[in-house]
């Protein structure tokens, strides 16, 4: 490797934010005006990278008059849930989205619609992580982009004082930083689909808390797929709240615009090739497409393809936990983990308390990935200061994909890639359940991670983010298996029916060894949570 | 994915190589810079947006690769679609970000699925 020719960087910070999209640069924003020093890592560039850079987020948005609202809102929210979320985090979520997105307003231009009223909640990506960026570094942040964090550190007592990476445009020159605090921010994955922006979020922040000792939780609610145009990444799907689809023989299907159509499509998709007209969506929609979201009607262009005339072949990409809703288990209201100094946001953070067993959609997952940024970041920010004073000896906590367990070996990264997509994204096996395929996904995925925990050493980012996605995917799978019902985004072919004693969240953790438990708190903070919604 | 930057449009700026998430593209010791790692694009075209030469053209194409030539890709004037259409730079007056409309649409298209069944 190039790198051990280069001298290590060594750097000091009060916080250190791992990921720059949406919830890391929040979390920096908090940070740095609760005024600690504070360094965002991010693998690519902040500001482009994260599937947040390529879409168009809605935020959940309630104004606070009248307060009825809010109450009706939440509660909605908590029956779409099914059992799993909690009236004080969603209101929680609300507040803090009203009270923070208008400050981007120097950054970002924010819309205004055909009556003259601004426009907040809806934003298009890649000039709200612009602004983002022009914020953070407007407060102070160093932003470390192309510096993928390979693994954390640990001070003698278990918390976190620090984390390593390489600068990937510098030759992969190492960098050590030693911190007060760290919060997790880099995103959940789709495990390697073509969801749009989602290459670079590999599951790598569930590794390195796991590694650190967190706990997982709701990892079985990751079977969420987008509609696309066949061969492209844009699962942009708006428009397809019109779409008609075909069959190959051009015969019309009966797939309605609703909660279970992506189940519907996919059966479509299990028979064979599947079509789409965008012809009903409405002319003056039409007309506006490419104002509204940019990079839609770009692949039709190129293609050379009418949507409101011609039939397109479209597929579907799994969302893994980035619609989906897994993530780290968060202990507290200000988004701590079980970890002493380690916090965590967006994405990286399990999104049940907000979210329920369904997906968040756009709007819930952003209002909780900004939300869940400000909590961290100003946490953090308050924990660092007590810490950064006293440097400390600092353990590495990277084992797969670094240490081999036993012999330094090639390993085929390709291949490992290719297994873990081979088991989370089939209808068959991810999103239509059983048992049986459940352990067999099991096996071939304790396989895989035999083969890199065994074997695999340093060797830049991608071994580690093989790391992450088996280790993702494991927990998934056991999870789902535990979960003997359906609900929500988890469904049981042979468990069809919700089983009331399962209305609890199922916490997941482990490496060599996995666990899954019932979150008892979870049904103790949900019933109080609903006394205090009807209070 | 990336398939191209047109050699006489592009003013090695270096700006594509610094906003690639993926680090697809890197800068060369003279002249535009090289796409080292195509298989790593991730087709989100923010190389497209972020080029105010508009020299970079994006396939659609992710899981495949196409065949096309600077002067075809030239000749289609579909060079710097993405930017002047999100209003960027000096498109800021003629295109306006509309993604407020985004709500809209998905309430509306909620409507009309209950219009045509009622029972849900």
């Amino acid at each position: 490797m190039a790198s051990s020719a280069l001298e290590a960087l060594e750097l000091a910070t009060d916080v250190l934010i791992v990921g720059g999209g949406m919830a890391g640069a929040w979390a920096a924003d908090a940070a740095a005006k609760a005024g600690a020093t504070v360094v965002l890592a991010e693998k690519g560039h902040c500001g482009t990278s994260g599937v947040t850079a390529a879409a168009g987020p809605g935020h959940w948005w309630v104004p606070p008059d009248p307060p009825e609202a809010r109450a009706a809102a939440v509660a909605n929210r908590l029956a779409a849930g099914l059992g799993l979320g909690e009236a004080q985090w969603m209101h929680s979520i609300l507040d803090q989205t009203w009270r923070t997105l208008p400050a981007l307003a120097p950054y970002y231009k924010f819309g205004v619609d055909d009556e003259g009223r601004v426009n907040h909640r809806a934003v298009r990506g890649p000039e709200y992580m612009r602004a983002l960026r022009q914020l953070v570094l407007g407060h102070g942040v160093t932003i470390l982009d192309h510096s993928p964090v390979l693994e954390l550190l640990a001070r003698d007592d278990g918390s976190i004082g620090g984390a390593r990476g390489l600068r990937r445009q510098d030759g992969g020159r190492p960098y050590q930083i030693a911190v007060g605090a760290v919060v997790l921010a880099a995103g959940g994955t789709s495990f390697l689909s073509h969801l749009l922006g989602s290459r670079t979020n590999t599951g790598d922040g569930y590794l390195m808390a796991a590694e650190a000792g967190a706990e997982l939780s709701g990892m079985e609610f990751t079977a969420a797929y987008t509609v696309a145009p066949a061969h492209s990444t844009m699962t942009r799907s708006m428009a397809y709240s019109f779409a008609t689809y075909y069959d190959a023989d051009g015969q019309e299907l009966d797939l309605p615009f609703g909660p279970d159509q992506t189940i519907r499509l996919a059966r479509a998709l299990q028979h064979g090739p599947l079509y789409c007209s965008l012809h009903r969506l409405p002319d003056d929609i039409k007309a506006r497409l490419h104002t509204i979201s940019p990079n839609v009607p770009l692949v039709f262009d190129r293609w050379g393809i009418d949507p409101y005339r011609d039939r397109f072949e479209v597929t579907l990409h799994s969302d893994g936990t980035i619609r989906g809703i897994g993530g780290v288990r968060v202990v507290d209201a200000e988004c701590a983990t079980s970890v002493p100094d380690l916090f965590v946001a967006g994405d990286n953070a399990s999104r049940e308390k907000v979210a329920g067993a369904i997906s968040g959609g756009g709007n819930v997952n952003s209002a909780w990935a900004l939300s869940s940024g400000m909590f961290a970041g100003a946490a953090a920010a308050r924990i660092a200061r007590r810490t950064t004073d006293h440097p400390a000896r600092l353990r590495a906590l990277g084992r797969a994909g670094l240490r081999p367990r036993t012999q330094a070996k090639p390993i085929d990264v390709t291949a490992i890639r290719d297994g873990v997509r081979g088991e989370m994204h089939p209808f068959d096996k991810n999103l239509f359940r059983t048992g049986p395929g459940l352990a067999a996904s099991s096996r071939a995925l304790d396989d895989l991670w035999t083969e890199l925990a065994d074997h695999a050493s340093e060797g830049g980012v991608a071994p580690r983010e093989a790391a992450a996605l088996v280790a993702t995917a494991r927990w998934s799978v056991a999870t789902a298996a535990r979960r003997t019902e359906s609900r929500g985004l988890h469904r049981r072919e042979d468990y069809r029916r919700q089983d009331p004693a399962l209305a609890v969240r199922l916490l997941s953790g482990g490496l060599d060894r996995l666990w899954v438990a019932a979150d008892d708190a979870s049904a103790a903070a949900r019933l109080g949570g609903e006394l205090e919604a009807a209070s | 994915m990336i398939e191209l930057i047109v050699s006489d449009r592009c003013t090695s700026c270096g700006t594509c190589v610094e906003v690639c998430p993926t680090n697809v593209i890197e800068a060369a010791a003279s002249g535009p810079p090289v796409l080292a790692r195509v298989e790593d694009c991730q087709t989100c075209f923010m190389c497209e947006l972020y080029c105010r030469a508009d020299a970079i053209y994006v396939a659609p194409d992710c899981d495949r690769r196409v065949s096309v030539s600077e002067e075809g890709v030239v000749a289609s004037g579909r060079l710097g679609q993405y930017r002047k259409h999100s209003g960027w730079d000096e498109w800021a007056e003629r295109y306006p970000n509309e993604q407020w409309l985004m709500e809209t649409v998905f309430r509306c298209a909620g409507e009309a699925a209950a219009r045509r069944d009622p029972e849900t």
